[in-house]
């Protein structure tokens, strides 16, 4: 028996170096990001001797990124855009989802059908005619461009579609006796029920939009009107050997989702992960 | 359905209310897709029978043109290697260091919360600021890599080596990602499981793979699906990390690198959107196999 405990404490000592080795390597990226960023471009560049930490702690690297590069700008739009395509995909996709999980109406096969077929096909297929369009409603460089994309969600959609159906059928009939209409029903008893549905969606179109680098490059190419991701893209391509300023730039960029992340861990993990990405 | 012998029944009042709040529920989403999707599908197909014409020029059919050259381009050849192989080290890695990450924390173990929430922390991150500290890192001269182990590699400009290098950025971005999905698979699998072959006597490792595998291969079939799919479109690490000057770029640059960079950079959507039909039937394909397979080695009970 004490060999047993003996054996399981070794072994927990083996798991907890391997975890910790694991979580080393996830953290030293972040941590350089953070140390850069507080550096002169000489320290950052200095290799005898090689400086781990800066010799101060100011912000003057980050200020000077706020100035040059319009941050002020990337943040809104960033916010602007995140904003208004969750508000978007939210209410699409649940009243969809609700249609499709719960109500009769002709064609409801076929039109599912349409839904997993989008999330079937690689999206770089829709993005040149998208550009098109945008381009045709004179919507490059506007919040509007960065969210067209991103009005309605088939994944979405189906996401919803499948919270609905998991509900119990009573709860309807029950309102239906006293005298709701649908739209009421919908209203005021299920939708409040998918509740936790619309937050893992709505978290997963944040952190999505946030992440997403091809489409604010595509339509909103100046510095002044694109999103974060974008602007890094700009900025790297600007002043390529400045790493302190760079990487303040990729650390504020970052830094509001991860200060999210780490209030609404369980949210955040739950929405993404429950999403799963495409189907 | 419940309409066995008149194959067209009149409908109800009640059907017929309900079927209209139905329609007007999807509306904004069908309409949505059928504007920002299904119409650009088909134009996307049509444009990759056009030759982009210059300004004021609308697209002129060309037939196959776009495609046979796309198909006789060494370099989009090249790309299509390059994306695989960025898979081949992305995917099997990424999973398997996830699936043991998951089946640690699975226990009952000290500051598993603290560890969850470092895995995963690079999926709030945007790639772009990732691939920025990535390549200072990877620096030659002054990166962190060199200096730890004493070397002196040309992370991402040496052909050799840059792929590899990428991958990794890859691996790292995307395996706590992995591994929240796997935690969620183990918990499903009912404890009596074990506790059966802790009777029998059966080791840590036999459970592993005599119980744990077969149970979580929906979960893992999932995974591989999503992961071969998205590293088959890898854009970002690529176009953040390699400078268009970089000499590596032709052993790196991908499908969908290629993509946006005939449609956009140099204007040529006829041949980006020839790219991009290939890439549809290349990735169609896949699934279609993975499909297949997934009858062969997935436990669904």
């Amino acid at each position: 028996m004490e060999s047993y405990a003996a054996k399981k404490k070794v072994v927990q000592a083996v798991i907890h170096v391997i975890l910790i080795c694991a979580s080393i390597t996830m953290i030293v990226p972040f941590a350089w990001m953070l140390l850069t960023a507080f550096k002169t471009i000489s320290e950052s560049t200095s290799v005898n001797p090689f400086i781990i930490f800066p010799s101060s702690w100011n912000l003057a690297n980050f200020k000077s990124v706020w100035k040059s590069y319009n941050f002020f700008y990337l943040y809104k739009n960033t916010l602007l855009m995140i904003f208004f395509r969750v508000v978007c995909a939210v209410l699409t996709a649940t009243m969809a989802g609700y249609a499709f999980g719960r109500l009769k109406f002709p064609g409801k096969n076929f039109l599912f059908s349409l839904v997993l077929i989008q999330m079937m096909v690689p999206g770089q297929i829709f993005i040149i005619p998208q550009y098109i369009m945008v381009s045709n409603l004179h919507g490059l460089n506007t919040i509007f461009g960065l969210v067209f994309p991103g009005m309605v969600t088939a994944f979405g959609t189906f996401l919803l579609k499948t919270g609905y159906q998991g509900l119990p059928k009573d709860l309807e009939e029950a309102a239906g006796i006293d005298g709701c209409n649908i739209g009421q029903k919908f209203l005021l008893i299920m939708a409040p029920l998918t509740r936790s549905a619309m937050v893992s969606l709505g978290i997963f179109t944040a952190v999505f939009a946030f992440k997403d680098l091809m489409w604010p490059m595509i339509v909103a190419s100046n510095a002044s009107s694109t999103t974060l991701s974008a602007g890094l893209a700009k900025m790297q391509g600007q002043f390529s050997n400045n790493y302190p300023e760079l990487m303040a730039a990729a650390l504020m960029a970052c830094l509001p989702m991860i200060v999210l992340y780490l209030i609404f861990q369980k949210q955040f993990i739950e929405g993404i992960a429950t999403s799963g990405g495409k189907l | 359905m419940s309409a066995p012998k008149t194959t067209r029944k009149k409908m109800t009042k009640a059907e017929k209310n309900e079927a209209i709040w139905g329609l007007a529920f999807v509306a904004p989403t069908m309409i949505g897709l059928i504007v920002l999707n299904f119409y650009p599908i088909f134009y996307t197909v049509y444009q990759s029978f056009c030759k982009t014409g210059n300004f004021g020029i609308g697209n002129v059919f060309v037939g196959f043109d776009n495609y046979s050259k796309v198909l006789q381009s060494g370099e989009f050849w090249g790309s299509l290697v390059n994306t695989f192989k960025y898979a081949i080290i992305e995917v099997p890695f990424s999973v398997v260091f996830a699936l043991i990450l998951a089946v640690f924390l699975n226990r009952k173990i000290a500051f598993r919360g603290g560890y969850r929430t470092i895995f995963f922390l690079p999926m709030v991150a945007a790639p772009a600021a990732v691939a920025m500290v990535w390549k200072f890192l990877y620096n030659q001269k002054f990166g962190l890599l060199n200096h730890l182990f004493g070397t002196d590699i040309a992370w991402v400009s040496d052909s050799r080596v840059a792929w590899i290098a990428i991958a990794i950025i890859g691996v790292w971005s995307i395996v706590g990602y992995n591994m929240i999905l796997f935690i969620s698979g183990l918990q499903e699998i009912p404890h009596d499981y074990y506790e059966a072959a802790d009777i029998d006597g059966a080791t840590g490792i036999s459970q592993f793979f005599y119980i744990t595998i077969p149970l979580l291969s929906p979960t893992l079939f999932f995974i591989l699906q999503t992961r071969i799919i998205g590293a088959l479109q890898v854009f970002d690490l690529i176009y953040m990390v390699m400078d268009n000057t970089n000499q590596a770029l032709k052993s790196v640059q991908t499908v969908v690198y290629l993509f946006y960079d005939y449609a956009f950079t140099k204007a040529n959507r006829g041949y980006g959107a020839a790219i991009v039909m290939v890439m549809l039937v290349i990735i169609l394909g896949i699934t279609k196999l993975l499909q297949a397979s997934e009858k062969k080695w997935v436990f669904y009970n």
